[in-house]
């Protein structure tokens, strides 16, 4: 279901609208408006988010990507164009509705964080309740929830200045989770933190969304950032939208030469996913199969393990050589009991650089497997090596092949 | 051509002819209000003097250790015990009442008014160059029309303090909401603040440092106003100076004027800090 619905959405700035919007509408340049006075913010962009999904619009500074996403609460007005949420045209809504929309609808995470300094940590957290009019005992209740959700339990009574700039975000965050609004609008949430930390902050909001499936709009002009989080991307230009695709879409078949020039520069360890460079799992053994029977199969592979899955694909363990020997020895008639069951598993999801820091602690294949434990494929130190050879050696929009229709 | 053949405008006539008129037609609701006025620092100063000086002395140095700290507040029992001993006690009381009720009107006009003029580019626009012309105007002149107005002696003497002391509370009102940065602003409008809610939660709470400035700034101007108003009967240790003046007493004219100066360092330390606290405790 289609959350929000931008359509031939355009914002100039300046005295008189109507005048640049003709130039526009006649094909002149952005240069060309400006001799009159005027910007353009935007102009005719339209897009639309699934609920649930995190979309990322990604720019340089001054593509417009702030001004889109102000209007999206409408702390910009949009000079023409609509712009739908849940079906209901905001471009049009009263001061009413509008408050309304802001209070339950649509919460947002600033760039420099932006909270209040003479207010603590809860009071902050609790500032959109605050004015929704919520009483003070419920809203610090839920403000302190909030505060758990993005690890900041114990902080309550702090000031804004007390904390850390990631700490402060962790504010930030939770001042938007405790409205409990089902959109939220991030203005470059992360680019104000140091590299680690933004890191850790992006991680943290894939589990966050993991388990909310809220609507994101996330703005940033970070590409690894986009390709880390984004499930779509939208890329934007000159206040227009050159491409809107999925992260492998913008990197396998770049719009044009200004999307390929970004894309060339990808750090593909961080880009490439389990997904992407997992095999398919040939041989498994199931738990009620005999040694004998696994033994068999692996010499066949050549492998040291095997792992162990039910008849409908869940996982369920591995089994090493020297656990099959015991077996054996044992005389028993399968090998259920011999399976290790907490053999690390990944997540489609894994970057690649997460990967090979867990190969490092673990001799042995990974497992892929989806949220329901079935397991999807497997990755090998010799496929992780293939991946980052492959991304090295060439540039990753020649890498990923582009097609020749996308090239003209 | 000379300028003398060209006719001098009739300023000063036209001045004095709506003054008069202003007088005529007005006066009655300004004798009314010189009044309450009158009942009102009459009342405090009374009030003030029937407590023993020890007792208040001892409540000043009180509120002077809470709010700024113990050196303040031993400067204050030293510098008002010395005032007592000179035998300036109900000159300092009658000066102090004065420019308490007159900040308190300064600061009800300025803030209301710097606050429009913070959200408000027309209204600014009006008002600030009246404030230049408030400030600029030689202090003493508004001390002229006041007397018809509101007769000799205090009353006269607020009046022309609030237009005097005025002008710093409504600029640094203005000046420290206009400053709230634009992303808290903007914060505040994201999460669905009304104009109400925006400026009693985000606007004046982070100006406060601000506004408090400029309250100290109308204290000093009025203290300093309160003095030169001695001229139209406004009494107080600006009294004393002008006594001092008329009979060329200049031992009694410095003891008025040291204890001017000490009246203005208490008033002054105390209320500095307090516009200081909030935002020093937000950054420990």
């Amino acid at each position: 279901m289609k959350k929000i619905k931008v359509d031939r959405l355009t914002k100039v700035f300046g005295p008189h609208p109507e005048q640049a919007l003709r130039m526009l509408d006649g094909g002149a340049s952005n240069a060309d408006i400006r001799k009159t006075g005027h910007a353009v913010g935007i102009a005719d962009v339209s897009f639309s988010v699934e609920e649930g999904e995190l979309l990322v619009i990604m720019g340089l500074s001054g593509s417009g990507k702030s001004t889109l996403l102000r209007c999206l609460n409408r702390l910009n007005t949009s000079t023409r164009g609509s712009i739908f949420i849940d079906g209901e045209d905001i471009t049009r809504s009263d001061r009413e509705q509008l408050l309304n929309l802001r209070r339950r609808k649509i919460s947002m995470v600033f760039q420099h964080f932006a909270l209040f300094p003479h207010r603590s940590v809860a009071d902050n957290a609790a500032y959109g309740l605050e004015v929704q009019g919520v009483e003070p005992a419920e809203r610090r209740a839920r403000a302190i929830e909030a505060l758990e959700l993005v690890g900041l339990k114990g902080w309550e009574n702090a000031k804004p200045g007390q904390l850390s700039g990631g700490m402060q975000q962790r504010v930030g965050l939770a001042r938007a989770l405790a409205v409990k609004s089902d959109i939220l609008l991030m203005d470059e949430a992360f680019s104000a933190l140091d590299p680690l930390i933004r890191r850790d902050m992006q991680q943290e909001l894939a589990s966050l969304q993991r388990r909310m499936k809220k609507t994101i709009v996330f703005i940033t002009h970070d590409l690894d950032e986009a390709l880390q989080i984004g499930d779509r991307i939208v890329l934007m230009k000159d206040g227009r939208v050159v491409q809107i695709g999925t992260p492998e879409e913008i990197l396998n078949h770049p719009a044009d030469a200004y999307v390929e020039r970004f894309v060339e520069n990808v750090d593909m360890s961080r880009v490439l996913t389990a997904r992407s460079v997992m095999g398919r799992a040939r041989e498994v053994a199931f738990p009620q199969d005999g040694p004998r029977t696994v033994l068999h199969k692996m010499t066949e592979g050549n492998d040291t393990s095997m792992l162990v899955v039910e008849r409908d694909h869940t996982l369920v363990g591995m089994i090493t050589l020297d656990a099959l020997d015991q077996a054996m020895r044992e005389g028993q008639q399968s090998i259920a009991a011999r399976v290790q069951h907490d053999a690390p598993t990944l997540d489609p999801d894994t970057p690649l650089a997460e990967i090979i820091n867990q190969m490092a602690a673990w001799p042995y294949r990974l497992p892929v497997v989806d949220a329901e434990r079935k397991l999807l494929g497997v990755v090998t130190r010799p496929r992780v090596i293939n991946a980052l050879a492959q991304s090295r050696s060439a540039p990753a929009a020649q890498m990923l092949a582009p097609t020749p229709e996308a090239r003209a | 051509m000379s300028l003398m053949t060209v006719p001098k405008l009739p300023l000063a006539h036209g001045i004095d002819v709506a003054l008069d008129w202003l007088t005529a037609h007005g006066a009655f609701i300004t004798k009314a209000f010189s009044h309450f006025i009158s009942i009102l620092i009459d009342g405090l100063v009374n009030g003030l003097l029937w407590l023993p000086p020890w007792l208040l002395i001892a409540a000043v140095a009180l509120v002077a250790w809470r709010a700024a700290g113990w050196r303040v507040a031993l400067f204050s029992l030293l510098g008002l015990l010395l005032l007592w001993d000179l035998r300036l006690w109900s000159a300092t009381v009658e000066t102090f009442t004065l420019v308490l009720i007159s900040t308190l009107i300064a600061v009800a006009i300025g803030l209301p008014l710097g606050i429009a003029a913070a959200l408000s580019t027309r209204t600014s626009r009006v008002v600030m160059p009246l404030l230049d012309f408030m400030q600029t105007m030689p202090a003493f002149v508004y001390l002229i029309p006041a007397i018809p107005f509101f007769g000799l002696g205090a009353v006269s003497a607020s009046v022309a303090t609030v237009i005097f002391a005025t002008p710093p509370t409504i600029r640094l009102t203005a000046l420290g909401i206009r400053q709230v940065p634009e992303d808290l602003v903007e914060a505040a409008d994201a999460f669905g603040s009304t104009r109400r809610q925006k400026l009693f939660k985000v606007q004046l709470p982070m100006a406060v440092p601000t506004i408090m400035a400029g309250v100290n700034q109308t204290i000093m101007l009025s203290l300093s106003m309160v003095v030169i108003a001695a001229m139209i009967g406004a009494g107080g240790l600006g009294g004393e100076v002008w006594r001092a003046i008329q009979r060329l007493e200049p031992g009694k004219g410095f003891e008025a004027g040291i204890a001017i100066v000490i009246l203005a360092m208490i008033l002054d330390r105390v209320t500095q800090r307090i516009g200081r606290n909030p935002s020093a405790k937000a950054a420990k």
